[in-house]
């Protein structure tokens, strides 16, 4: 399922940028709830982010789930290192633990 | 493709035996779930490695089968 050029793009996109977020849909036009609350906490934190449309790239889409050994989108990255789903996110969001790890992790914010 | 409440509690008991489970019927629809997951076996753990054990207990459903399931864990309290 995960061949090498998939592997390598998905290594290329999270090592290009601090914060990258894999989703359904863009961060304009998210085309799924779950994506959308992700977009919306990264949007609420000022973070800077990449996003990642896997409705655009079957490959990517499938490859990320065994990339990252999880089998749902969004999925998040913060300096290379996977953080989690959406429940992930919305919970560390709201605990204050994600604001804690952008902060420790030094990403960058949107201006 | 909906999966059964009961179903869902007892792969994930199967797996984590020790587990607390409740699950919630979001919609009514038998395809959107809620699960809290109380285990001991979480401790120590990054939420990620323990909603990993979580659906690894449900054996690849989750994304197949499940299509959601807000998944929130946690470890008893002493």
């Amino acid at each position: 399922m995960l061949d090498q050029a998939t592997k390598d793009r998905i290594t290329q996109e999270i090592a290009g940028s601090d914060v990258v977020l894999f989703m359904k849909g863009s961060a304009v036009f998210p085309q799924c709830g779950f994506s959308a609350t992700a977009v919306q906490i990264l949007s609420h934190l000022n973070v800077k982010f990449n996003s990642i449309d896997v409705l655009t790239d079957p490959s990517v889409r499938e490859g990320i789930k065994e990339f990252s050994d999880w089998p749902t989108i969004p999925q998040l990255y913060v300096k290379g290192e996977f953080v989690g789903g959406c429940d992930i996110m919305r919970e560390m969001f709201e605990t204050g633990e994600l604001e804690s790890l952008f902060q420790d992790k030094q990403v960058a914010r949107a201006s | 493709m909906a999966m059964d409440a009961n179903e869902i509690e007892r792969l994930i008991k199967e797996g984590i035996p020790d587990a607390r489970v409740q699950i919630t019927d979001l919609r009514g629809d038998g395809d959107h779930y809620a699960a809290l997951v109380e285990s001991s076996a979480f401790e120590g753990l990054p939420r990620v490695k323990q909603h990993q054990m979580v659906y690894e207990a449900l054996k690849g459903k989750m994304g197949g089968d499940l299509h959601a399931l807000a998944l929130q864990t946690s470890v008893p309290q002493q």
